[in-house]
């Protein structure tokens, strides 16, 4: 494999498209393109020394007899060749044959060039520490800081998940006083911690429903999802081999209570419900839906991804939920990354709880244990099984458990206040520009619902979404819930200031004002970011998944 | 309330401007029977940063860590060492507190970033394609069934007597209720991999063989022949990697014929974490690429032609498909992948290799050095750097009684097949970098005192 070490320079591109000077480099001050590592790295360059072989540099032989160890190692030993030299013990090796031959073709860098190379690529993201993330129904807040200090601690970061239980007491303890806290925020009868994102808790919670029914001898097929449920519920259903059916929305945009239970039947296993809802707005005949839900035999799955809008306020137990997600991440502000990890542990109501995955942590007198196998303990012989290989996510057990006693009771309650409050003023703040289709039907809970209507034709809310990211703002949730024509979902979250929401609603309203008086240059947005407009159908076409080198490429074709 | 930048003053001004009296009337949807007015009892209120980390801290004091003395654990997690650098860059905020890259053009960090990713992945597992990652290994390999079911139209899944026993169960688990048949066995303490067996199991109506390498004894077999055995029946081949170290120094699972091959990337840049989050690794041939499971990212370029990176073939997934959608994820371990990258990208190709050099090294010496001890017994012929070793007595109360002198010895076979008595005597020891000689000779003296 060849890697392109001849010096890699960004296209010239003319002054025109991108401002009225060309550079020599392509670059606009410090927006700067950042070329891939397989072009500027190469396979004999590496940026970590490491001692080839620590020790004492005694031969393999001389090793037995328990001897104490000799202090340093010789200049000479195998055990400190150099590192441009042969590798130590070439051909003693007891690989069974199998030492790899071929060049794998992976480039390096030195550590200076792996930190620029990836601080500048840094430069190309919008996340929540640069500004307000909007995106609703996917609450990204504040990520504080001490939480990521208390994950790195070497007593959680630095233990292995098959250590003997006794020497991981403290990693237990905060398993099980997470456990309390979620437990006792919803009111219900036990949680198990292993799912690692909401769509894994969706299955766990769906799991558990069909191990209860398959107990008493049930054989029930349907999940009910109603429309505005996120992607993942039908997802997750028909990935548990349920058939899977939709409920309408009615006007207000709840659940249409009367749809609901008209399909109610003997065939119905679960209802998967999201609440508060994906329009925002808060179930209120929850408790009749799983009361009717429960009298005809099934059991009720509540998403709970929205659970920030009411921790401390609504008790998901209260409301005759069987089985609910949390998203950490969400509602308890451990980082989402880029897209992970998460971390989607489910409560459970008693009917459901002896059907709960393992493993789990129990408190004895004599201290914290792991039940990791349904044999280990008859109380749990009911168990479905384990859904991954260990505990779950620790480290964001950690950061979330930091989070929680850091706001403590009343600062939770005070979370969905605010953010509440927050979105209730971001509805407030744009009514007048943009249709809130459920806008007359009172308050919305955390996140703004608005539809495209009334904007110039031929412009979207794509053009709206653009737009935003020219005034420095990552755009808000667009085309969903898939019940409103052109939605457009705005999420603050309660960690935004006041000034904060002014300045984001005038831009919203300032780029609104351009899509009615059909400014054509809002089509061509963004004309500032990294990259204009991105060609997502070629992806999809022609897809280019991996790195090539460009030259033998070519040659193939 | 640090972390609310909201002044009583400005939740007044709020509400006037809503035309709400109080944030009450903003929960007025909530009915009155299922509202939650008083304080919550029963949980603490708010602290300041320095008493929780002093409560935090307190509770990782009570935990034994892998530095603070001679460690042996791997079974698929495993302890190496991280530069400082990974640690630093995955912290920017940019990275950090970013969501997934929906809106491509203020997200070419996080996205270039997973295209290199994939690359690197696909390379050192020897395929064509591979994902932005899944949630951990255990979670990717159940997918890979599920994706040769989809791809064959079969549902007959062998696996490996070496793959990991959590691994099984996770399949086991998904299995009962997708109605997938899986064709399971327990290992048995001897040299080689079960590959013969694997081969016979192979029918008609056999969606994939899925088999470990190294497989949870440490033990490594040519997976060529399998490949063929699976072609013939027209079966795919899943290879499971828990430690990608390996690949450093043996042939990678797509060079010898595996359709699809999944991994647990942890060792690279993650560390241990108790279990998670850990990164889940996919890769397959180009042609099976529309069946994956996952988040994908794709080359592109932008209005002005130049070069970009989106993500790609969403038909697959679920916001798009919904039950039709080929998994229900949406979660990547995004932060974990960029982890895995920059540490790969530290090392590079002959970092990697020297790496490995060193890991299979030690390796060896240990396994020499405790097969001195009087009644211990080296299982492997060949492996990478985790060996089985056969104990005369139950390895569980020795691991036990091992970890009372502070030295964590490895994983009983007794904790993984708590069932299974025939391999009660069965440690597993693995051993890297961050191993040094004195922890050999200490484990092999202790345990020759615990056995005594």
């Amino acid at each position: 494999m060849a890697l392109n070490q001849s010096g890699w320079k960004p296209e010239m591109t003319s002054g025109e498209e991108r401002g009225p000077v060309a550079t020599f480099t392509g670059a606009r001050a410090l927006m700067r393109d950042e070329a891939l590592i397989f072009e500027i790295g190469s396979t004999d360059t590496t940026g970590v020394d490491f001692d080839i072989l620590p020790g004492t540099g005694r031969e393999t032989s001389e090793a037995g007899g328990g001897g104490a160890p000799s202090s340093a190692a010789s200049a000479d030993s195998p055990l400190h060749r150099p590192a441009d030299g042969p590798p130590p013990h070439a051909g003693e090796d007891r690989l069974g044959g199998l030492a790899r031959t071929r060049e794998i073709g992976l480039p390096g860098l030195s550590e200076p060039e792996t930190v620029r190379h990836y601080t500048r690529l840094s430069r190309q993201n919008y996340a929540i520490d640069t500004g307000i993330f909007p995106l609703g129904s996917c609450t990204m807040k504040h990520n504080p800081r001490l939480n990521e200090r208390v994950a790195r601690m070497p007593g959680f970061a630095d233990i292995h998940p098959l250590q003997p239980t006794d020497t991981v007491q403290g990693a237990l303890e905060v398993i099980h006083q997470l456990s309390y806290w979620l437990v006792t925020l919803t009111a219900m009868h036990s949680v198990a911690m292993s799912p690692k994102a909401g769509a894994h808790g969706e299955l766990c919670g769906i799991l558990a429903i069909r191990a209860a029914l398959e107990a008493r001898g049930d054989t029930r097929q349907v999940i009910l999802v109603p429309e505005s449920a996120h992607g993942t519920n039908p997802a997750t259903a028909a990935f548990a081999g349920y058939k899977v059916e939709g409920i309408p929305a009615n006007k207000q945009g709840r659940v249409d209570l009367n749809a609901l239970k008209a399909r109610l039947g003997p065939d119905v296993a679960a209802v998967m419900i999201t609440n508060p809802n994906t329009c925002g707005l808060f179930e209120p005949d929850m408790k009749a839906i799983s009361d009717a839900v429960h009298a005809a035999g099934g059991f009720v799955y509540c998403d709970g991804a929205n659970f920030n809008a009411i921790v401390g306020r609504v008790r998901p137990g209260d409301l005759g939920v069987d089985a609910m997600h949390i998203n950490l991440h969400k509602t308890f502000s451990t980082p989402h990354g880029g897209g992970g990890p998460g971390s989607g542990p489910v409560v459970f109501s008693q009917a459901l709880t002896p059907y709960a995955p393992l493993p789990f942590v129990e408190k004895r007198d004599d201290g914290f244990h792991l039940v990791e196998e349904e044999t280990a303990d008859e109380n749990h012989a009911h168990s479905f099984g384990r859904m991954v290989a260990f505990h779950g996510q620790m480290g964001m057990f950690t950061r979330a458990l930091a989070y929680m006693l850091s706001h403590g009771a009343d600062g939770l309650k005070q979370v969905a206040e605010d953010a509440v409050l927050n979105a209730n003023y971001v509805l407030r703040s744009l009514s007048d520009v943009l249709q809130a289709p459920f806008g007359d039907s009172g308050p919305c809970m955390h996140e703004a619902l608005f539809s495209d209507k009334g904007l110039a034709e031929g412009f979207s809310t794509l053009d709206i979404a653009k737009a935003l990211i020219d005034e420095g703002y990552h755009p808000m949730t667009m085309y969903f819930p898939l019940v409103v024509h052109g939605a457009m979902l705005i999420e603050p979250t309660e960690t935004e200031s006041k000034a904060g929401l002014d300045q984001f609603i005038g831009a919203v309203r300032s780029v609104v004002a351009r899509a009615k008086a059909g400014d054509e240059a809002l089509k061509g947005a963004p004309w500032y970011a990294p990259r204009r407009r991105l060609d997502e159908t070629l992806a999809a076409r022609k897809p280019v998944l991996v790195w090539r080198d460009p030259e033998p490429a070519q040659a193939a074709e | 309330m640090r972390y609310l930048p909201l002044t009583p003053d400005d939740r007044t001004a709020m509400l006037a401007e809503i035309g709400a009296g109080s944030v009450d009337e903003l929960f007025a949807d909530v009915p009155d029977h299922a509202r939650l007015d008083g304080p919550i009892r029963d949980l603490p209120g708010h602290a300041s940063e320095m008493a929780v980390e002093r409560h935090m801290a307190k509770l990782a004091r009570k935990n034994l860590t892998a530095g603070d003395g001679p460690f042996f654990l791997g079974c698929g997690a495993y302890r190496h060492h991280v530069p400082a650098t990974v640690d630093h860059i995955i912290q920017r905020g940019e990275y950090l507190t970013a969501y997934t890259p929906y809106q491509p053009e203020i997200a070419q960090g996080t996205l270039q970033m997973l295209f290199e990713f994939q690359t690197q992945v696909a390379r050192l597992f020897g395929c064509d394609v591979a994902n932005a990652s899944m949630y951990d290994g255990s979670t990717a390999c159940w997918e890979a069934i599920t994706m040769a079911g989809r791809v064959t139209k079969r549902h007959r899944a062998v696996l490996s007597s070496g793959l990991h026993p959590h691994y099984v169960s996770v399949a086991n688990t998904m299995a009962t209720f997708t109605g997938d048949t899986l064709i399971t066995a327990t290992p048995e303490l001897t040299a080689e991999p079960d590959t013969d067996a694997l081969i016979e199991a192979i029918d008609d109506q056999t969606s994939c063989v899925v088999v470990q390498y190294p497989d949870i004894l440490g033990r490594i077999g040519d997976l060529s022949e399998l490949a063929e055995a699976c072609h013939a029946r027209k079966a795919l081949l899943i290879a499971v990697v828990t430690e990608p170290v390996a690949l450093g120094a043996i042939k990678a699972p797509g060079e010898m014929g595996a359709d699809i091959v999944v991994g647990e990337g942890q060792s690279l840049g993650v560390g241990l974490q108790f279990g998670g989050p850990y990164v889940g690794l996919f890769a397959c041939s180009q042609k099976l690429v529309r069946q994956m499971p996952g988040r994908l990212c794709g080359e592109t370029v932008d209005a002005e032609g130049k070069r970009g990176y989106v993500l790609t073939l969403s038909t697959r997934e679920q916001h798009i498909r919904r039950e039709k959608a080929t998994s229900n994820i949406c979660t990547n371990s995004g932060l974990c992948a960029l982890a895995f990258s920059i540490h790969m990208t530290l090392l590079g190709e002959k970092g990697l290799r020297q790496l490995a050099q060193a890991n299979h090294t030690l390796a060896c010496k240990a396994a020499d050095r405790l097969a001195q001890v009087p009644g211990v017994e080296l299982v492997n012929t060949a492996f990478f750097n985790e060996f089985t070793v056969k104990l005369p007595t139950e390895a569980r109360p020795v691991v036990r009684a091992l970890a009372d002198q502070g030295v964590l010895a490895g994983v009983s076979l007794g904790r993984l097949y708590p069932a299974d008595d025939m391999l009660a005597g069965g440690l597993v020891v693995a051993v890297t970098e961050t191993t040094t000689e004195d922890d050999i000779e200490q484990l092999a003296t202790a345990l020759k005192e615990v056995l005594a």
